[in-house]
């Protein structure tokens, strides 16, 4: 397990919640038959080729001409349809296990939202709203407090994808799909999204922190504050709330209730932007700020023409977002 | 010789001499020709230009991916070209080679002198051709919003509500639309035309259980065909509908689904693997049995299969759908349905490897390329059965694992397969022998270059890397593979640069290849090469599936063993 996850945090086959771990024993199994298939066909290939081969003594007489076997083509029927069949009941189980969950009076709901190109999560009873970095408590399996998502999309299709943690399931316009995950670690787990979403599909990348439940509950605390106002970021607040910023974006407390792009609220809680692109550096938010086509070209953030001293006064105030 | 057989054989039938044509008259020769010999080289030279086009695109991509956050390209670039790569590969090479060998070697496998429809068969490759040329008119005829012609970038399975005008402005998706719509029309008629000429024109004593298999398999295609582009000519003009006249099938915000392109899309996609594969599986059953010199094993079993597998491979196409929240139930069904097809498969295969199985075993390249096609359809087969078992698909499902997974089955075996009938029908389209040695440095080359990128690519997936990115990340152990498989273009890109230049040089300079180069026993091999106008002197007459087996065996022809 370690060094699966050491190859690449993203492993299908280093899995930490249920979903992802009973696909990792189906993958297994599948493996391990189709590895059986391979190397009883790759042999008889070899075995053909070179027994068979035309020697340099060759008499130039035709072989012997043989047209079919009825046992033999039976037998080649029936063994691979009885290796079907094993195949399908192993799959079967596994798509009724993740497809069917039960669901404990603990589970957390989340709402997903696909945007182009960023992840909008919703805690609709615990009445938070966040972007990009989805925050989930671990599973304990004695007493399973497993997170259900609901997902749906804003826009395009995307897919929602964290290989340590599920399989990936869409999110589509107009349709609501759910998946589930029960992360048995905590820590930081990466994903992206997985359905062609536009032009900037590659860099709308998908962070799962998994917490302990007291960290978990601290964080929701955190986030139901409203905004921290500060009076001496007056000149950057004035300036998000004169410009075209709150149309699309939300900071409670404020005039800023725009909903097409990320709430703003707890900003600074969050440690990348540009949904996972960059760290969430000063400078980085100052560039961001500029010319958001210079770190994502083609998404959907417009430069809004600042002057340097606008930024600033502005970047102030967004980090004083908490 | 007694019998009927006589007749099956006129060698050499000395044409008239005619002073030299001008240039001009010789093209307007080919542009105005019903031929379906000429028919089909134009739809295989076609198809040969756009493969080169398509594998320059394959080559940006490669060459953006080499490094994490590269910047060889833009996004935007990137996603046009994987669009342009994914419609041109499928639409204007893939599907216009396999009509090209269809075309030339129908008529002369079953003893006609041409296709049912000569005029449909013209009107059918121009607009197969005209679709392509449209699609890439799109390079300067697109004026989106900004004055400049651009490329369709929606993918090329296109998924909605991306082709929206809400989401796609300007006019590539509607060249886009428009291309592989008028290139549908091709298709259909070119699949009518098929089943025509299989059903009508066999000559004398051809009965339907005594064709050769590549006849009966591109019957099975012919009628795939039929059933699968319909559904995606509709979606087109669906979609057209919705951009221009309010329709709102697929248009989420007005109450459309976005799943119902997906389904449109893939009742199409799925049986178009076949479509693209079966003929593979017709040359490789053609080639295999001539260079093992045996008759093909169990070729009853190899109709049947055929014939299952274009059955099932209609009911098949959720399995494309897998991560759309289909309910466990129609997940379970399209798993079954997708795993049933790989018994037939699997049939296939065992016959292929028992034909083979006390034969001389002859290692030529048309050979080469056919024992290629099968190591590699075999691993994309087991790759399949991987990707068939849903829940393993919501892991491998978008990833480059299926990037892989689906250019193993098409280029590792549709293309290696391919390559073997190029050189096995060279000889008889020109006249000419190609050059051994340059056939085999090509399969060398291809080999090791389609292994390098192909067999990396499955790494990443499984590492979680997901297709259609410009970019990725560091630091996710994606970077050697990708390293890896750029490298293969560059063996690959030579493979080609060697067959291209082989067909050429033996065209011009090739010894001359006789007209049963290679002690065959189809028709095809009893005229000339390349076969006159009007193909056969005489029409044949056959006993058996092997005619030219019967002719130069009287003392033991094939016609005393089948059934």
């Amino acid at each position: 397990m370690h060094f699966a996850s050491a190859l690449s945090p993203t492993n299908i086959f280093a899995p930490v919640s249920t979903p992802a771990n009973s696909i990792f024993g189906l993958a297994l199994f599948v493996l391990a038959v189709a590895a059986v298939i391979f190397t009883v066909v790759f042999s008889l290939l070899v075995f053909s080729v070179v027994r068979f081969r035309k020697r340099r003594d060759d008499d130039g007489r035709e072989p012997p001409q043989i047209y079919g076997s009825n046992q033999v083509e039976l037998a080649w029927t029936v063994i691979p349809t009885l290796i079907v069949v094993t195949l399908f009941m192993a799959t079967a189980r596994v798509i009724a296990g993740i497809q069917k969950p039960a669901r404990p009076a603990g589970a957390v709901e989340v709402v997903a939202v696909g945007h182009q190109f960023w992840w909008e999560f919703r805690y609709p009873e615990l009445k938070v709203v966040t972007a990009n970095e989805l925050h989930v408590p671990l599973s304990d399996p004695d007493h399973p407090t497993p997170t259900f998502l609901t997902l749906t999309s804003a826009d395009t299709d995307h897919s929602f994808w964290v290989p340590r943690l599920a399989g990936k399931t869409d999110l589509i316009p107009n349709r609501v799909n759910t998946m589930w995950i029960d992360p048995h670690e905590t820590g930081l787990y990466l994903g992206q999204c997985a359905q062609y979403c536009g032009t900037q599909h590659a860099k709308m990348l998908l962070r799962v922190y998994v917490q302990t439940r007291d960290e978990f509950d601290r964080w929701i605390q955190e986030q139901n504050q409203p905004a921290h106002t500060d009076d001496n970021v007056y000149a950057g607040q004035r300036i998000f709330e004169t410009t075209a910023c709150i149309n699309c974006h939300t900071v409670t407390g404020t005039p800023a209730r725009g909903r097409f792009g990320p709430d703003l609220t707890h900003l600074m809680s969050r440690e990348t932007i540009a949904s996972g692109s960059v760290p969430n550096t000063p400078e980085n938010l100052r560039q961001w700020i500029r010319n958001p086509a210079a770190l994502k070209p083609g998404c959907r953030m417009p430069a809004m023409d600042l002057g340097d001293q606008e930024i600033n006064a502005l970047a102030a105030y967004l980090e004083t977002l908490r | 010789m007694t019998g009927r057989l006589p007749s099956a054989v006129v060698e050499e039938v000395q044409p008239v001499e005619l002073a030299p044509q001008s240039l001009v008259n010789r093209l307007h020769g080919w542009i105005t020709t019903v031929d379906h010999k000429r028919l089909g080289i134009m739809y295989i030279l076609y198809a040969l230009v756009f493969l080169v086009v398509g594998g320059i695109e394959a080559t940006v991509m490669r060459i953006q991916l080499i490094v994490p956050h590269n910047n060889f390209v833009s996004p935007q670039v990137f996603n046009r070209m994987f669009t342009m790569h994914g419609t041109t590969m499928i639409f204007f090479v893939a599907m216009p080679i396999v009509f090209g060998f269809a075309n030339y070697l129908l008529p002369l496998m079953i003893g006609a002198r041409d296709m049912a429809f000569p005029r449909l068969n013209a009107f059918s490759f121009w607009m197969t051709a005209f679709g392509g040329c449209l699609l890439y008119f799109s390079l300067v005829g697109a004026y989106g919003l900004y004055g400049a012609g651009n490329a369709p970038d929606v993918g090329w399975f296109a998924y909605a509500p991306l082709t929206s005008q809400t989401f796609s402005r300007g006019h590539s998706t509607d060249f886009w639309i428009l291309a592989v719509l008028i290139s549908g029309v091709g298709s259909i008629g070119g699949g009518v035309n098929m089943v025509a000429t299989i059903l009508c024109l066999r000559c004398p004593g051809m009965k339907l259980e005594k064709m050769p298999l590549l006849v009966w398999m591109y019957l099975v295609m012919a009628v795939l065909v039929l059933i699968a582009i319909g559904p995606l000519t509709a979606a087109q003009i669906m979609l057209l509908l919705d951009r221009y006249l309010g329709a709102h099938f697929f248009d989420t915000q007005a109450g459309g689904s976005a799943v119902l392109w997906m389904h449109f899309f893939w009742i199409f996609g799925h049986p178009e693997v076949y479509i693209l594969v079966i003929p593979a599986f017709a040359f490789v059953s053609e080639i295999i049995p001539v260079f093992s010199r045996k008759a093909i094993f169990g070729y009853p079993i190899m109709v049947a299969a055929t014939l299952a597998i274009g059955f099932v491979s209609v009911s098949v196409w959720a399995h494309h759908m897998f991560t759309v929240g289909l309910s466990p139930s129609a997940n379970t069904f399209f798993v079954l349905s997708t795993m049933a097809i790989a018994v037939p498969t699997g049939i296939k295969i065992f016959n292929w490897l028992a034909t083979m199985w006390g034969g001389k075993v002859h290692f030529q390249t048309p050979m080469l390329f056919c024992i290629g096609f099968l190591f590699q359809f075999l691993i994309a087969g087991l790759t399949g059965v991987m990707l068939s078992s849903a829940p393993f698909d919501w892991q491998l499902g978008n990833s480059y694992f299926v990037v892989a997974h689906f250019h193993y089955v098409i280029v590792g075996g549709i293309l290696f397969a391919l390559f073997g009938a190029f050189y096995y029908w060279f000889p008889k389209m020109s006249g000419k022998m190609y050059n051994e040695t340059l056939g085999r440095l090509h399969f060398a080359l291809f080999v090791i270059g389609f292994h390098l990128t192909f067999d990396s690519l499955h790494i990443p997936g499984i590492l979680g890397m997901p297709r259609r990115v410009y970019t990725y990340e560091p630091g996710r152990g994606w970077d050697m593979w990708n390293l890896l498989a750029t490298i293969g273009v560059i063996f690959q890109a030579t493979g080609i640069l060697v067959f291209a230049g082989n067909l050429l040089w033996s065209y011009f300079k090739g010894k001359s290849a006789g007209s049963d180069p290679w002690d065959a026993w189809t028709l095809e091999w009893s005229t000339a090469s390349p076969p006159p106008a009007y193909d056969f002197a005489l029409i044949p007459s056959v006993r058996s599936r092997r005619p030219l087996w019967d002719l130069k065996h009287p003392e033991d022809p094939d016609w005393r063993y089948e059934q």
